[in-house]
């Protein structure tokens, strides 16, 4: 299993006392897809970012099992951990925007991500970013190589984050709403490139999003949370087949193209979805 | 019973569901303070330009001596029971002086501060919100006005009118409200493209009311902890200004002008020159850490 | 009720609407459709007066809009943001902002009518006195929903107003402007990136590629494929292909 998690427990401190976050969440991956979806609070980024332990410096982590590529990283040293950032698994963020040096050209950054983990000259570095960019389907390598990021388009930000996540070589990818800033005709493109590399390389990945669908036509297993807890794990092909009301409500009260309904079901939160 | 009160007018302050306007109101502030309250330096900063403006305020029951009152056959004394800082080259007692000192160099600052804040808002966030020509003109204004080195103002200042304390804060309140019109400048900049600016428009309000009423109160933030960084630098500027003769006028005990007048005694009696300039190292730090601490609570991106 | 014709907008070095026509009947709910940077919101904000630097004729009950607006405008026409964070005041409490427009136009009984907008949109009397932050996403749109009610306007611009929003609370914001619509009589003007969330308010969609409006078509026919222009049918054949799974 290449991520192993029990009883996983976030929690930040408040003057009232501590807020949980995640509720001793529980999953294990090997090399698949796994797809967690939730709406904003159900806690489904801080689960996929303690796996690298990549939280906010007071968040307060307990777990009965943590472990990563069969390194225990709930207690491992700071050192041991950045080693297995990068290398071990890649972050892929919502908006290139940000998550892009805005000082540095694309190739650059990505040259920068493939250095800190492989021995080269800076030519081959270069080189390495140019293989890169061609790998996430950029037709102009060079050009976007040499260009800024506020001078590129969403989609094209995002494919040089995959490459630059992609550089280090790792076994797990997780995106973080990768797609949610990007326009429909975009998003297609990028996810099915994701889901393409993922499976070349024998890579595993965990695509968090907020929308159902769109998960689970990407992912083979799905997780739903809810206010820090799995409601629901199911087979993506399976998803119509959802039982927990909090996933037949998410999948219900979306309006459709397909068939319109003048009155939308809404969703009601049932207090035992706590428990 | 007091226990009993004391918790529910906490609980008021924080409560969830405030009853109206000014409760919200109190108990944002009230969360700020908790905020500013954690940290220390901050609070020592806060407590220590409590314990200045206090000292300086109750100087005339403090002081153990007349702060003229000259007495040649005691000057330059040691710190002893009788003078607790010791005495002056004119024989004048160095801790009632060092007090009342503290009245003219304080009070040199706030009245800086009070002038020159609520102008430099006004035109900063007149010239970033209006935008073109007005923009212009004023930023120009505030360029001229910032090309001018402090002192050398203060100087030319003296040279038209006569030295003193009046003419030592116009002159440092010329040259130092530049900044604030910047400041304010660019966080209105930033605020007029925000939605709820665009809602507000939508409303139908004048420029004026929206300036005044929507986009000033956010510029204070920043403002408050620009002033009080500031403080520090003004002190400096007045005790340098008294240092020159330019300030404060002998007999006056202003904190720079003790230092200036007693600077040939730094080696042998070196309490006379050496203790107002611990007063405004005391005073220019706290200001410091006061100003740090009301940057990390009040600066929304921290928040 | 709205009537646009031959809009166009420049910025600087980009051609954000090209000669852009259309019109919703009083009552109506018109959406435009297209992907970011397609021009859609800036139709908006220049019928609503944001935005001064346009050519073309725009009319509001037949009358025609000038460069700047009156005041009598916006009792007429009000808009809701997309990000129900960004467009409340962060100093401002929830009854301090829909207290605004009532004092800016001078409109009275301000306690009685801050009240019944704040049932009007379901939201409870706990939340009048918080501030923005202390409220979660589809409450904020309702509170902006709510402003943009206050002064009785007959026209709502709605600039993706459930984009920044869960499903579960889109669902229940849709409801809501759709119940504010029947209850008011008021004609919608629906921008989106979200081919779904239109075709289910509106009644007529226009499509927006590149700062054209290349189609004008029903929901109906929308929802049947009988789209005639190929970036119409490319965005439902997306919209439709998620459904499916």
């Amino acid at each position: 299993m290449l991520v192993d998690v029990a009883s996983l427990s976030i929690a930040f401190p408040t003057p009232q006392g501590p807020l949980p976050a995640v509720r001793e969440v529980s999953f294990a991956l090997g090399a698949e897809k796994l797809g967690i979806v939730g709406e904003s609070g159900s806690g489904k980024s801080l689960t996929a970012r303690a796996i690298l332990r990549l939280l906010p410096p007071n968040a307060l982590l307990t777990a009965e099992r943590l472990r990563f590529d069969g390194i225990d990283v709930l207690h491992a040293r700071e050192a041991a951990l950045r080693a297995i950032r990068g290398r071990g698994a890649g972050l892929i963020l919502q908006d290139p925007k940000f998550s892009l040096n805005p000082v540095m050209t694309a190739g650059g950054q990505i040259a920068e991500a493939w250095a800190a983990h492989h021995k080269g000259t800076r030519r081959q570095a270069r080189q390495a970013a140019l293989d890169l960019l061609r790998q996430v389907q950029i037709r102009d390598p060079a050009r976007v190589a040499a260009a800024y990021p506020h001078e590129l388009s969403g989609g094209m930000g995002q494919r040089v984050m995959i490459a630059m996540m992609l550089a280090p070589g790792p076994r797990l990818l997780i995106a973080d709403e990768p797609t949610s800033a990007l326009d429909a005709t975009v998003q297609a493109e990028i996810l099915r490139l994701v889901q393409d590399l993922v499976s070349r390389r024998g890579m595993a990945l965990i695509l968090i999003s907020h929308d159902l669908a769109l998960v689970s036509h990407f992912c083979d297993r799905v997780l739903v949370m809810y206010a820090g807890r799995i409601v629901e794990e199911l087979k993506a092909a399976e998803l119509a087949r959802a039982r927990h009301p909090y996933t037949r409500g998410l999948l219900d009260c979306l309006p459709s193209l397909t068939h319109p309904r003048p009155r939308l079901p809404v969703m009601v939160s049932d207090p035992a979805w706590l428990a | 019973m007091s226990a009993a009160r004391g918790e529910t007018w906490r609980d008021w302050l924080l409560s969830d569901t405030p009853g109206s306007r000014a409760q919200a109101a109190w108990g944002r502030r009230w969360r700020l303070w908790c905020g500013f309250r954690s940290n220390t330096l901050a609070m020592g900063g806060l407590i220590v330009v409590a314990v200045l403006i206090a000292l300086s305020l109750a100087a005339p029951w403090l002081a153990t001596h007349d702060p003229g009152a000259q007495a040649l056959a005691e000057r330059l004394q040691p710190p002893s029971a009788a003078h607790w800082l010791g005495t002056d080259e004119l024989g004048r007692d160095v801790f009632s002086r060092l007090l009342y000192g503290g009245r003219i160099t304080l009070g040199m600052v706030v009245a800086v501060v009070l002038m020159v804040a609520p102008v430099g808002l006004a035109i900063g966030c007149v010239a970033g919100y209006a935008g073109g020509l007005a923009d212009r003109l004023l930023m120009r204004t505030t360029d001229i006005f910032l090309a001018f080195p402090r002192l050398i103002l203060a100087l030319a200042f003296v040279a038209a009118i006569r030295p003193g304390v009046t003419s030592a804060i116009f002159a440092i309140a010329l040259t130092a409200w530049p900044p604030y019109a910047r400041l304010a400048r660019a966080e209105t900049m930033t605020i007029r493209g925000t939605d709820f600016i665009a809602a507000t428009r939508l409303t139908g309000a004048s420029m004026g009311r929206i300036v005044l009423r929507h986009v000033a109160p956010l510029c204070l933030p920043s403002l408050v902890v620009r002033v009080t960084l500031d403080m520090s630098s003004i002190i400096l500027t007045a005790a340098s200004l008294g240092f020159l003769g330019m300030g404060a006028q002998p007999p006056s005990p202003e904190w720079g002008a003790m230092i200036a007048t007693a600077r040939r005694f730094i080696l042998t009696e070196w309490w006379v020159p050496t203790i107002p300039g611990v007063a405004i190292f005391v005073a220019s730090l706290a200001f410091n850490l006061l100003g740090d601490g009301l940057r990390d609570v009040l600066d929304p991106k921290q928040r | 009720m709205i009537e646009i014709e031959n809009l166009e907008v420049r910025f600087r070095d980009l051609h954000a609407v090209r000669g852009v026509s259309f019109a919703a009947p009083r009552g109506s709910s018109f959406g435009i459709v297209g992907e970011s940077g397609s021009g859609k919101s800036t139709i908006l904000r220049a019928y609503a007066g944001l935005i001064t630097d346009w050519t073309g004729t725009m009319r509001l009950a037949g009358s025609p809009l000038a460069r700047r607006r009156e005041r009598a405008f916006f009792r007429r026409v009000q808009m809701v943001f997309q990000d129900p964070y960004g467009s409340l005041h962060p100093r401002q409490t929830v009854d301090r902002a829909l207290s605004e427009p009532l004092l800016v136009h001078g409109i009275g009984e301000i306690e009685a009518r801050v009240l019944r907008a704040l049932a009007e949109v379901a939201l409870p009397t706990s939340v009048r006195f918080r501030y923005p932050h202390q409220l979660s996403g589809g409450q904020r749109q309702r509170v902006a929903i709510a402003r943009a009610l206050m002064a009785e306007p007959e026209v709502l611009l709605l600039d993706e107003p459930t984009s920044a929003l869960d499903v579960s609370v889109q669902a229940e914001v849709l409801n809501l402007l759709a119940d504010l619509r029947e209850r008011r009589r008021l004609t919608y003007v629906m921008v989106s990136h979200n081919l779904a969330v239109v075709a289910h308010l509106c009644d007529t969609i226009g499509v927006m590629l590149e700062g054209e409006m290349v189609e004008q078509i029903t929901a109906a026919d929308l929802r049947a494929g009988r789209a005639a222009h190929p970036h119409t049918a490319a965005l439902r054949a997306l919209s439709t292909e998620l459904e499916e799974a």
